[in-house]
């Protein structure tokens, strides 16, 4: 009886088979991860054979003189490059929001959201070539150059989130702190910095995260011996490839999934308010 | 009441946009508004009375024009530097800080001492009643609760002028009752001068000392809610208060303080004198309720006949068409048995009260 | 200028605190152009310049100009006897570069658009779960996502060892290393950039006009292709777009996934730069990819803008 009136209603919203290719999609989004994952525990050596569970490869990533130092560079630089690029970021937001429209406003989005449309690989020759000139000149080689890419390249993606925040703000809070005798700055300090502050930290986050995965970029812009962990596991992959490289890949993927959660969840906060 | 200017507007214009779509938001406009009064500017949206609170509150630069307040020039003063504040449409209450901290912001911004500063928060707090809400979140509390702490942050500083946005505008129709009351009693309290804006002609009547009636980017007329319903100058305040009878008549003699006019029906009847120089054919307004009917047809300042009776509990609405295909209406009050049945289709003589034609301006 | 705003009846403040206005957004903008300059729109300009010049012996440039670099980008000198012939290794590499690209976007269509639709039609408080679950490998890195899928699909991979266990094959099936596992590793990638577009604007849809459709007598097919696939092509070529774009430009799929034989446009262009040495080449075959997606761009534009017209 069930049955029977459960075949004969029909659904609007249902299209056949839709449902079992949608499961098959997140399967296979997250299949080959819980593999990459699960083999980041293996005991023996093999990325092929399971032979029991154990931290070892943690370790042994841990004790990895190469690893350390790559990790530590790749947090240096997304550190530097998150802070900078957000503060870049926010005050381009704020001169590109709630304003009356100015000529050029279109060409200075276009020029933040460039490092989106152009694709990675010829951003990273135009930077080789470019820094290979200034190397030349001033026979410097320090990190500042893997800062600065990463920089120009984290600003987009911290704008979007800080701008997105600006334009949901209501004006009239501004309106009414300079009306109860705020300067612009006190005004700017009491009232629209706190009230943004959620979209520039989900700003930051998003800019440090994009930091620490980059690879193209950075192999290009790096000098020799200037490895981030990204570049350390490309020159890796191509060797024989132990569970270490799991462990690391692991670990990286735990810092980005924290990060985005986190800026999920502030993003949530702004709508509530 | 004190009769010394408050605030001063003289001549002040302002345009937004250019080419195509200027706007000519306030066009010469000049209005005094006294100490210690409670003056209200009514009008359709986008009449231009937010934009003449905004050049007041200094949100807005004019474009041309003046204002002062008392005597002193400030149409060129950023908002923090003018004695005046705002409470605002949205109330524009700040989400990151208590009920107490959003009283308090104009005196901190003032820098004042933190003792002054709490007291000033207490003296508030009880103003509006909102002693027990003090720590609250603004998103914690209501509507109502919201518009008092709005009320109380802009009274805190002690401004001059007090301006009010179409305050009431997002309160359910109770509550606007009885802050309306509130926003009076608070007014006789402070003693502030409050300018307050709204679209709301019964708001304006009950609350205001006086009124200045706005209509594209003009005043229209300014006066007592008395003058402006009794004797409206121009057609526009006319329909825009109340309900009113448009008719044309023949101004016969318009001698001191008194004129005498014929209606279309050939009646004569008295009237107050003209505020501008009119002569021949005028428009008059009467108000519905200032009218009766009669079966006394040959008396009767009109004869028509009645097309339409809307009952509407208090009171009853007759429509009436006059010969020259003209509509006018009657209210009359009902009172129980007293009141005669009349019949649409019926012909019937109307009786216009003495005092009740007003010769409008246009 | 004094006439033209004279014109606008503005007073001498409203000028004033426009032109301060003004300023103060302009200022605020520039420390983040300049960094965007000096590191990534500058650079592509002098690109285009050494894409001019002669290349080095060793890598990098001589300061002469020539038009060889660009005239090798498609076709080939003979060292011999001087007869031009097409370049066959790049063309075949610009051939397979584009290929992929498509595949791999109407791939991600096929799989994409029902994934939407399923988030599209669940409860709504469950449908934030599910976007989640695809934003989350849309924010972890590409380099660890391609890894993955080069340990399932090896010789000695999960795929391959289960296929081998369950005795469907007795020999491992070569799949790491070849055009299929580029498009498979792009498609696996790049997925979630067809998702959340389409999803987009298949949140905003009207399902009363599917309704309408299957009220007037509309099969399922019918529906689908004359009522929602018309309402949701915003998302559907946004989401076409922002897939095809990175995946021509692919570099760290190709390279980990292709193997050295299988390149892609952005493996040829850092050829030029290792052991190729010819930078002015490499710098040219760049600006022609730069032109492709200028070109894809161009059309998303100006289907946003049709789209945007009708719609008025």
């Amino acid at each position: 009886m069930n049955k029977m009136r459960r075949t004969n209603t029909f659904s609007v919203r249902k299209l056949p088979g839709f449902p079992a290719i949608a499961i098959l999609c997140f399967a296979m989004l997250y299949a080959p991860i819980v593999v990459l994952v699960g083999y980041s525990f293996n005991a023996g050596s093999s990325l092929a054979l399971w032979e029991g569970f154990s931290w070892h490869w943690y370790y042994a990533a841990w004790q990895n003189d190469q690893v350390q130092t790559a990790a530590l560079l790749s947090v240096v630089v997304a550190v530097q490059a998150s802070l900078y690029s957000t503060i870049l970021a926010t005050m381009a937001a704020l001169g590109t929001t709630r304003t009356r429209p100015y000529r050029g406003q279109t060409a200075i989005y276009t020029m933040i959201n460039q490092p989106l449309m152009v694709p990675e690989i010829v951003t990273a020759v135009a930077l080789l070539i470019c820094f290979a000139v200034i190397k030349q000149a001033t026979d410097y080689r320090g990190l500042i150059y893997l800062v600065l890419a990463h920089t120009a390249f984290c600003i987009p993606f911290a704008y979007l989130p800080i701008r997105a925040r600006l334009e949901d703000m209501d004006k009239s809070l501004e309106t009414a702190a300079a009306d109860l005798y705020a300067t612009p700055w006190r005004c700017f300090k009491k009232v629209t910095l706190p009230l943004m502050w959620p979209g520039i930290l989900a700003g930051a986050m998003l800019a440090f995260v994009i930091s620490l995965d980059d690879v193209v970029i950075t192999e290009f812009v790096k000098a020799p011996g200037q490895d981030t962990l990204p570049t350390y596991m490309l020159g890796q992959i191509r060797r024989a490839v132990t569970p270490e490289m799991n462990a690391i890949s692991t670990a990286l993927l735990a810092v980005s999934i924290i990060m985005v959660s986190l800026m999920f969840i502030l993003s949530r906060k702004k709508s509530r308010e | 009441m004190g009769n010394t200017t408050s605030i001063a507007i003289n001549q002040v214009s302002k345009k937004f946009g250019h080419g195509k779509n200027l706007v000519l938001a306030l066009d010469d406009v000049s209005v005094e508004i006294e100490e210690n009064e409670f003056f209200t500017l009514l009008g359709p949206s986008g009449c231009g009375k937010t934009t003449l609170l905004r050049l007041i509150a200094g949100f807005e630069h004019p474009s041309s024009g003046h204002i002062q307040l008392h005597g002193e020039e400030i149409s060129h003063l950023p908002p923090f530097k003018r004695p005046v504040n705002t409470v605002f449409q949205s109330y524009a209450l700040f989400p990151h800080m208590t009920v107490a901290e959003n009283i308090g912001f104009g005196l901190t911004m003032q820098d004042k001492p933190t003792g002054e500063i709490a007291d000033t928060i207490n003296k508030m707090l009880q103003l509006v009643q909102m002693e027990d809400l003090r720590d609250r979140r603004t998103d914690q509390i209501s509507g109502g609760q919201q518009q008092r702490v709005a009320l109380a942050r802009a009274l805190a500083p002690r401004p001059r002028v007090l301006l009010l946005d179409e305050p009431l505008s997002a309160l359910d129709y109770k509550l606007r009752k009885g802050m309306q009351i509130e926003l009076k009693r608070l007014q006789h309290e402070t003693g502030i001068t409050f300018i307050f804006v709204t679209h709301d002609q019964e708001e304006a009547l009950t609350m205001s000392d006086r009124v200045a009636v706005m209509n594209n980017g003009r005043i229209l007329q300014v006066g007592s809610p008395h003058q402006i319903y009794n004797h409206p100058a121009e057609r526009f305040v006319a329909d825009f208060i109340g309900d009113t009878n448009f008719l044309t008549a023949e101004l016969l003699e318009c001698g001191e303080g008194e004129s005498l006019l014929k209606l279309p029906s050939g009646k004569t009847v008295r009237s107050g004198q003209p505020e501008a120089a009119v002569n021949g054919t005028v428009h008059i307004a009467i108000r519905p309720e200032q009218a009766s009917l009669t079966d006394d047809l040959i008396d009767a300042d009109l004869q028509g006949k009645i097309s339409n009776v809307v009952y509407s509990g208090s009171d009853t609405q007759y429509h009436i068409d006059l010969p020259d295909s003209e509509e006018f209406v009657v209210r009359m009050q009902n009172r129980g048995t007293l009141n005669v049945n009349w019949q649409a289709g019926q012909k019937i003589g109307v009786n216009i009260e003495s005092g009740a034609v007003q010769i409008l301006r246009n | 200028m004094s006439s033209s705003t004279k014109e606008k009846g503005l007073s001498d403040y409203e000028i004033a605190a426009r032109r301060h206005e003004l300023k103060t957004n302009l200022l605020l903008c520039t420390p983040a152009l300049i960094i965007l300059f000096i590191a990534a729109s500058g650079p592509l300009f002098v690109m285009l310049l050494y894409s001019f010049l002669t290349p080095g012996d060793y890598g990098g440039v001589e300061y002469y100009a020539s038009t060889e670099g660009w005239f090798k980008v498609f076709l080939n000198q003979d060292i011999f006897d001087d007869t031009v012939s097409l370049a066959d290794a790049h063309l075949s590499i610009f051939w397979r570069s584009i290929r992929l690209s498509l595949l791999t976007t109407v791939t991600a269509i096929v799989l994409g658009f029902p994934t939407a639709y399923f988030i599209a039609t669940r409860p709504l408080g469950s449908r934030n779960f599910w976007l989640f679950l695809i934003t989350i490998p849309f924010w972890t890195n590409l380099l660890i996502r391609t890894f993955a899928i080069m340990e399932v699909i090896r010789n000695q991979g999960v795929i391959n060892n289960l296929l081998i266990w369950i005795g469907i094959i007795d020999q491992p099936i070569q799949m790491l290393y070849t055009d299929f596992a580029i498009m498979l590793g792009m498609t696996y990638v790049y997925l979630p950039l067809m998702i959340l577009p389409l999803y987009a604007s298949m949140e905003k849809l009207d399902f009363s006009l599917v309704e309408a459709g299957y009220d007037l007598y509309a099969t399922r097919l019918r529906v689908l292709l004359k009522i929602i696939l018309p309402l949701i092509k915003p998302g559907l070529v946004a989401g076409s777009i922002l897939v095809f774009i990175p995946s021509l430009g692919a570099y760290v799929t190709p390279r980990i996934l292709g193997g050295g034989k299988n390149m892609m446009l952005g493996n040829l262009i850092e050829l030029q730069f290792g052991q190729g040495r010819n930078w002015p080449l490499g710098a040219a075959l760049s600006i022609t990819l730069l032109l492709i997606v200028a070109i894809a761009l161009l059309f998303y534009v100006r289907n946003v803008q049709k789209s945007a017209a009708r719609h008025e």
